[in-house]
């Protein structure tokens, strides 16, 4: 029992392992380092653009041509590729992620649930490229044989969004990207929206339940806004994900640098480009026309995260969970 | 052991305790349960639980933790059902209506229940109130019933001006007043409460019993609390459990002065529990 009084002060170097100053110091290199990986990409992105940034300056970014034999270098057609397949990755991607999460967390059995879960965060393991081939193999031609033509005769002729179903199709297209990226960021909505799900306080459901709900409408009108938050935050990693994939995107979204609205064309995307053609690409102007993209990339992501940031804000404030 | 509650569908006993009467006297019955046997996958809960719950009146339940009183109010709307491997054996009558066959969400539309912690939506004070109405197609004004039912919880003077803020930003006793309106606001004709205040300070809690107190005109209710001061103060007819079994059914007053059974006074006056 009795060990001593306790000391009134432990000694300097026991001090130093232990104490919080020590855990702090480290803890906040930590944190610090995030921020400056993220300002040196930066600056090293901004230092090796010099020369396309004093050419083109604005008008890289409206820029529709890409020439690289003449030097003239413009940004618009791969940032336009990069919007509309991440767009219609989302589009795609959201309502089927959400769907089975909500299967997962909230109708599935438990044991169901977590054998699907295990599938499903294995899927978000996949190499990109493995995606690639998917795509080359099965969802190019299923959508120049199978998908495309149905869409140009029905929706095609509509005439508000017929522009977006426009021939001819050969498989390689903007639909074809986004349909392959909606399969790649499918698992992470699922695998995060689930875990948010699941998270809800039962007392929750069962408030809904009480006052007399279905089951469906307990999911839906209480368990679902409540988790909303942490959705959106799934659906915006997804969204990142989807932004800067290169490899999949590459090999299914045929590679032409044109602007074109219907989604059953070709188009290229910013990451595509890079990996395509940084080893080609001859002359400093033309190198540091990609390296400019690069900074493009990372622009587009940052406005589109602050974007989802403050929407993520919004409807917390309004919902009121913290 | 369910001596009180055969004793109070009877007429008054012929043999036993003298002071014997029944609390149920000139009382109509809104809640009926019958023999109810109750387990949790092979876990037998509730014993062969019989007790009848009059109109206008409150009925508290009372027992250590871990005695089934929860589980037996749970059954009563049957939000027993949430839990899987749960079984229920017996009756169980509103109004002389089975609640085991009739439609879940017409059942708990008419039986409502507060919950032990308050969990507001994380809506706003309005959209909480009015949350049981849409599902429920209210067909009236939604503003009028959910300021009749923010009166009713005696909330309204606190927060008519702040309907459209999020209820999370009322206080804890607020909040469980909140949910009581939520609950009231479908006009239920039996109100559940399970441990309403067990998250609240004194201040709140005395402010909530005055409440039920007041709610006793418009609709039944049933109150599970582990504080028998509470179930001394705010309820007219109180059940002792122990392990599953009901052991004494009494008016309150009768509960508290002479119990019948040792073990109820045995816990009455805090000698286990």
């Amino acid at each position: 029992m009795s060990a001593g009084p306790v000391p009134a002060s432990r000694s300097f170097p026991k001090r130093l392992i232990q104490g919080d100053q020590v855990a702090h110091v480290i803890t906040f290199v930590a944190a610090a380092s995030i921020l400056l990986i993220a300002t040196l990409l930066v600056i090293i992105l901004w230092d090796n653009s010099a020369l396309p940034r004093a050419k083109f300056g604005l008008s890289f970014f409206t820029g529709r041509d890409w020439d690289p034999v003449n030097e003239i270098f413009g940004a618009a057609p791969f940032v336009y590729g990069t919007l509309v397949t991440s767009a219609l990755s989302l589009v795609i991607g959201v309502p089927l992620g959400l769907g089975a999460a909500i299967f997962l967390a909230e109708l599935a059995p438990a044991k169901i649930s977590d054998a699907l879960t295990f599938v499903i965060e294995l899927l978000a393991a996949v190499p990109s490229v493995i995606y690639g081939l998917l795509g080359i193999f099965v969802v190019v031609p299923f959508v120049r044989t199978t998908l495309a033509p149905p869409l140009m005769h029905t929706l095609g002729a509509v005439p508000e969004i017929g522009f977006l179903f426009k021939g001819p199709c050969y498989g390689v297209s903007f639909l074809a990207a986004g349909l392959v990226l909606a399969i790649m960021i499918v698992p992470f909505i699922v695998s995060v929206s689930r875990e948010v799900l699941l998270a809800v306080p039962t007392d929750q459901r069962e408030a809904a339940l009480a006052l007399g709900s279905t089951r469906w409408e307990s999911t839906w009108k209480v368990v679902v806004p409540f988790a909303l938050p942490g959705v959106l935050g799934s659906v915006f990693l997804a969204m990142a994900r989807a932004l800067g994939e290169t490899m999949a995107v590459t090999m299914v979204v045929g590679n032409v640098p044109e602007i074109r609205t219907s989604l059953l064309a070709p188009g290229y995307s910013i990451a595509a480009v890079i990996a395509n053609e940084f080893t080609e690409a001859t002359g400093d102007m033309y190198v540091q026309s990609l390296i400019e993209l690069g900074l493009v990339l990372f622009l587009v992501t940052f406005i589109l995260n602050g974007l989802a940031r403050l929407l993520i804000l919004f409807t917390s404030r309004r919902g009121g969970a913290a | 052991m369910n001596a009180a509650l055969g004793a109070a569908r009877k007429p008054a006993p012929a043999a036993g305790s003298a002071a014997k009467t029944d609390p149920l006297a000139g009382l109509k019955p809104r809640l009926e349960v019958r023999n109810l046997n109750f387990f949790y996958g092979p876990k037998h809960a509730l014993f062969d639980i019989s007790l009848t719950v009059p109109i206008n009146r409150v009925t508290a339940l009372i027992g250590p933790s871990g005695c089934g009183k929860s589980t037996l109010l749970r059954t009563l709307n049957r939000m027993h059902e949430t839990v899987k491997t749960s079984r229920l054996e017996g009756q169980i009558l509103l109004d002389g209506e089975s609640v085991l066959d009739q439609d879940v969400t017409r059942l708990r539309r008419r039986v409502g229940m507060v919950f032990q912690r308050p969990n507001p939506f994380p809506k706003s004070i309005f959209d909480n109130i009015a949350y049981g109405l849409r599902v429920n197609g209210y067909k009236g004004s939604i503003s009028e019933a959910v300021e009749k039912s923010l009166r009713r919880a005696a909330l309204w003077d606190e927060v008519k001006d702040a309907l459209h803020k999020s209820a999370y930003a009322l206080s804890g006793g607020q909040q469980q007043r909140l949910c009581i309106a939520r609950a009231l606001a479908v006009d239920p004709e039996v109100l559940l409460l399970d441990e309403p205040c067990s998250a609240l300070d004194p201040i709140s809690t005395a402010k909530i019993e005055e409440l039920l107190f007041g709610l006793k005109e418009i609709c039944t209710m049933v109150i599970v609390t582990h504080n028998m001061q509470q179930a001394a103060r705010s309820s007219d007819l109180t059940a002792f459990m122990l392990e599953g079994h009901l052991v004494e059914f009494q008016t309150t007053e009768q509960l508290f002065t002479t119990p019948s059974d040792p073990r109820t006074e045995a816990y009455i006056t805090g000698r286990f529990g």
